[in-house]
């Protein structure tokens, strides 16, 4: 059985329709990525899964429950955590305490929830910024921050918006291969990006969205194949690249 | 793990803090004077009570200006227990904690539901409902208040005729309690929790924290330590009347000490009683006479400087210094 | 029947002070989300300004109406510049604890100065004088103080909706950085909206003295009710605080007569908080 089921999930902002109808699922101990262009949706989904935002229609079922319109925090304890597109740094606690918050989760034991949280901060290169404060943080060490945060909390889904947006080559491959490293542990992932190169070499399943509604959902191969995929989202060009078998580091 | 057994440098100090405070009252110049221990008391007081809203506007973030209310259902638990029931103080005092508890957990919840300036504009109107409420309640007093009978002196009654010695020690009882518990608070989980509600509510809440269950816990607690300390204040003035415990100005003073000490710090609310209560005191009983006012006015304007100045408080103004000596410090030995 | 609505134009009258009142802090709030703790205090300035005016030069409160507006819009711009201005970027709390200490330090410069007696002045223009209109009575002084109200929350409104400098202010309270940019002096506009804040309650205060006394506690209660009318109607918004003054005046009214007059304080609160759990941003707020 999936770990997580998008069933029919409906947001509307008023007129505008943000998600429109929109199912899939991700199997335990999957990367599944969510892609699209800008304004697809992704992140409206995100927020519809993680409690968030209300979903006028549809169903969310993590772990066989229903959790469609269940407050944020209950669906973290469930076991799905995400991270902020946007980072939300706890600003005026250091960056080991924001790992802190996220580790108390599974523990009430101060020194359990220690042990966890240099973990997390060691899994994600921040041992150094250990205590420094989460608001005077370079961009990329945010970013890192929300993951380790997020991981703190032993989550059996983990939702990652866009963490790997603005890295560099090497920086994006490091926190591919953490991706990697954390799914081999048994964490199941649900990615968004922007960049797909990103995020193709290790998705098992991808999942494109452009304009509130999937329009797609296949192994990576056949999704850069995809005569939609490529029209919606990637422009010509970038899918002849892509076709051609061109990977790496995205150049805009 | 390193810091989790061994007391650290800052408890060191704290410990040594009230080892001198206990052994004050000994020294003779200060027991001998009547108004230097009223003014310890004061001090001790009037930091625990900070330390109490601290808890909740502090570490929690949420800008309550209806501590008042709290201060006062505690002053009237121990005062309804002597004056009104003839016994002793203390079941008053416990039942005033656990209804100020209940009360706050009641207002708090759907004040929580408005923010910025909507929410401390209601935690005023709250004052002032509570305020006029207990004017006209005749089985707490009304208007006139509870006045003390005169009862034997000792620590059953608590109370104290001749000497303040006693008082003193009760204060610094309630000093050792209240910022026990914020110390314990601050190295536990619901300490974490409370900060970071205070930083963000939404990321909290992705992280699995119940925000709302954390700010009304953090509430219960502040509002029945903030009655603990009322029932201080009633058992040392030994009156009560609603204008004197229930008052947007007396609600004001838990805001001010703690943020002029700096909120958010255990160090804090002990820093701005510190300074701010003898100021007071001394101004009052140096310019008192010049026509009245003049101590407040001197104050008034200390709490504009301060708040222009140095928003993160007194401690804000220390840890400036300290930077400065250690980088003096450390130019020094590099020229040497 | 004829008590009541005599118990509701007397709510009414005195809602439209309120209003008045409360439109000066509504600007500043609306403007700057800045919650003037003085502003209460202003009033009170206002009052003995024009109640010296009256006791030693002998003019009217009907006039000494101008100077109070002109005094205190000067004592608001300059609030502004030696205070206000410092605690923008600080925490939201700076500026309320800071006009916090102002109102204390005036409030306690006028109990030194002037002791804490009530003043009152006698032999105004419209002190005790009545029209009785459909069997209710008008009292000349109330009505003059409600008259003056509506005109002048009418004038600001008119300034802040269909001139150029409201129009200015409306960008300025939108974004500032963004008026910056289109060349609005943002610092200069808020000197101003400062300044015409503290004249209306000034206005308000200069006419007072025909029916009210005056002494240094005057001014607190006034600010509480102006807080809760601008929090009532809604962020910045002048219509809903001068609704929101009528509602508070006339509850005050009812609550005060048919219950008990200490229950008058009870009932504007209460009203308060009932909106706010209803409507968490006001009758008019989003």
């Amino acid at each position: 059985m999936a770990l997580l089921e998008v069933r029919e999930v409906t947001k509307k902002f008023g007129q505008l329709v943000a998600n429109d109808r929109i199912s899939f699922s991700v199997e335990e101990g999957s990367i599944v990525g969510l892609i699209g262009p800008n304004g697809a949706g992704k992140t409206t989904l995100f927020n519809c899964i993680s409690g968030l935002f209300k979903p006028e229609g549809g169903q969310v079922v993590f772990d066989g429950k229903d959790i469609t319109g269940e407050p944020p925090y209950r669906i973290a304890r469930m076991g799905a955590v995400r991270t902020f597109q946007v980072v939300r740094p706890l600003k005026d606690m250091s960056v080991l305490e924001n790992v802190l918050v996220g580790a108390f989760l599974r523990t009430s034991d101060r020194g359990e929830a220690l042990t966890r949280a240099e973990e997390c901060l060691r899994l994600c290169n921040l041992t150094a910024y250990r205590d420094r404060m989460a608001g005077d943080l370079p961009i990329g060490g945010k970013k890192r921050l929300e993951m380790a945060r997020a991981l703190a909390t032993g989550p059996r889904l983990l939702m990652l918006d866009e963490v790997m947006a603005g890295l560099n080559t090497t920086e994006l491959k490091a926190a591919l291969d953490v991706i990697l490293r954390l799914r081999d542990s048994g964490i199941t992932l649900m990615v968004v990006e922007h960049v797909m190169e990103g995020i193709m070499p290790i998705a098992d399943k991808v999942v494109v969205l452009d304009g509130g509604t999937k329009i797609a959902e296949d192994i990576p191969a056949r999704i850069v194949r995809d005569e939609r995929v490529i029209e919606a989202y990637l422009g010509a060009k970038y899918g002849r690249r892509l076709k051609n078998g061109t990977q790496g580091g995205s150049r805009d | 793990m390193m810091n989790t057994k061994v007391i650290d440098l800052k408890d060191a100090l704290w410990l040594l803090l009230l080892a001198v405070l206990a052994l004050l009252p000994l020294v003779p110049f200060v027991s001998g004077s009547f108004f230097g221990m009223h003014v310890l008391i004061l001090v001790l007081l009037f930091a625990s009570m900070a330390q109490a809203w601290n808890i909740i506007g502090g570490y929690c973030g949420q800008v309550s200006f209806g501590h008042s209310v709290f201060f006062g259902i505690g002053a009237y638990g121990a005062g309804m227990a002597v004056v009104t029931y003839g016994g002793l103080p203390w079941g008053g005092i416990l039942a005033g904690m656990v209804l100020a508890a209940v009360v706050a957990v009641i207002i708090s919840y759907p004040c929580f539901k408005l923010t910025g300036h909507y929410f401390a504009i209601a935690t005023f109107a709250i004052v002032e409902i509570f305020n006029r409420a207990f004017l006209v309640w005749e089985w707490v007093g009304g208007a006139l208040g509870l006045d003390y009978p005169v009862i034997e002196e000792g620590l059953a009654n608590l109370m104290w005729y001749e000497t303040k010695e006693g008082y003193y020690y009760c204060a610094l009882g309630l000093f050792v309690i209240v910022f026990g518990i914020v110390r314990w608070l601050e190295s536990h989980r619901f300490g974490y929790y409370m900060r970071a509600v205070r930083e963000g509510q939404e990321t909290a809440e992705s992280l699995g924290v119940n925000s709302t269950a954390v700010k009304l816990g953090a509430m219960a607690i502040s509002a029945a330590l903030a009655a603990l300390c009322g029932s201080f204040f009633v058992q040392y003035n030994l009156r009560v009347d609603p204008p004197m415990v229930m008052s947007l100005d007396m609600s004001m003073k838990f805001v001010l000490v703690t943020i002029l000490g700096g909120s958010g710090t255990l160090a804090g609310p002990l820093l701005g009683a510190a300074v701010l209560i003898p100021l007071q005191e001394y101004t009052r009983a140096f310019w008192g006479g010049l026509g009245g006012g003049v101590d407040l006015m001197i104050f008034g304007v200390l709490i504009i400087v301060i708040v222009i100045k140095e928003p993160a408080g007194i401690i804000g103004i220390l840890a400036g210094i300290g930077k400065s000596l250690a980088r003096r410090g450390g130019t020094a030995q590099g020229g040497a | 029947m004829e008590t009541f609505a005599q118990v509701v134009l007397d709510g009414l009258l005195s809602g439209m002070v309120y209003a008045l009142v409360a439109a000066g802090l509504c600007l500043i709030w609306g403007v700057m989300d800045v919650i003037n703790f003085a502003h209460g205090e202003y009033l009170m300035i206002a009052m003995y300004v024009s109640y010296w005016l009256g006791f030693l030069a002998n003019i009217d409160p009907v006039v000494s109406v101008i100077a109070a507006g002109v005094f205190i819009f000067i004592i608001g711009a300059l609030t502004y510049l030696l205070i206000i201005r410092y605690t923008v970027g600080k925490p939201p709390l700076a500026a309320l604890l800071a006009t916090f200490g102002l109102a204390m330090f005036l409030k306690n410069l006028c109990l030194n100065r002037f002791s804490p007696n009530f003043l009152i002045l006698s032999d105004t223009w419209l002190g005790g004088k009545t029209f009785q209109l459909g069997g209710l009575i008008f009292p000349a002084p109330q009505l003059a103080a409600a008259a003056l109200a509506l005109i002048v929350v009418g004038l600001v409104y008119l300034l802040i909706n269909s001139t150029r400098f409201g129009w200015a202010v409306q960008a300025t309270a939108m974004d500032r950085e963004a008026a910056e940019l289109m060349g609005i002096d943002t610092e200069r506009i808020y000197i101003l909206i400062f300044g015409i804040g503290g004249a209306c309650v000034g206005i308000a205060g200069g006419i007072m003295p025909s029916y009210l006394a005056v002494h240094p506690e005057v001014g607190s209660l006034f600010g509480l009710i102006a807080f809760v009318c601008v929090a009532m109607g809604g962020f910045g918004s002048i219509p809903g605080a001068f609704l929101a003054g009528l509602l508070v005046g006339v509850a005050e009214a009812l609550a005060g007569f048919y219950i008990a007059p200490v229950f008058k304080y009870i009932a504007v609160f209460g009203l308060y908080l009932a909106v706010v759990f209803l409507r968490p941003k006001g009758i008019f707020g989003w």
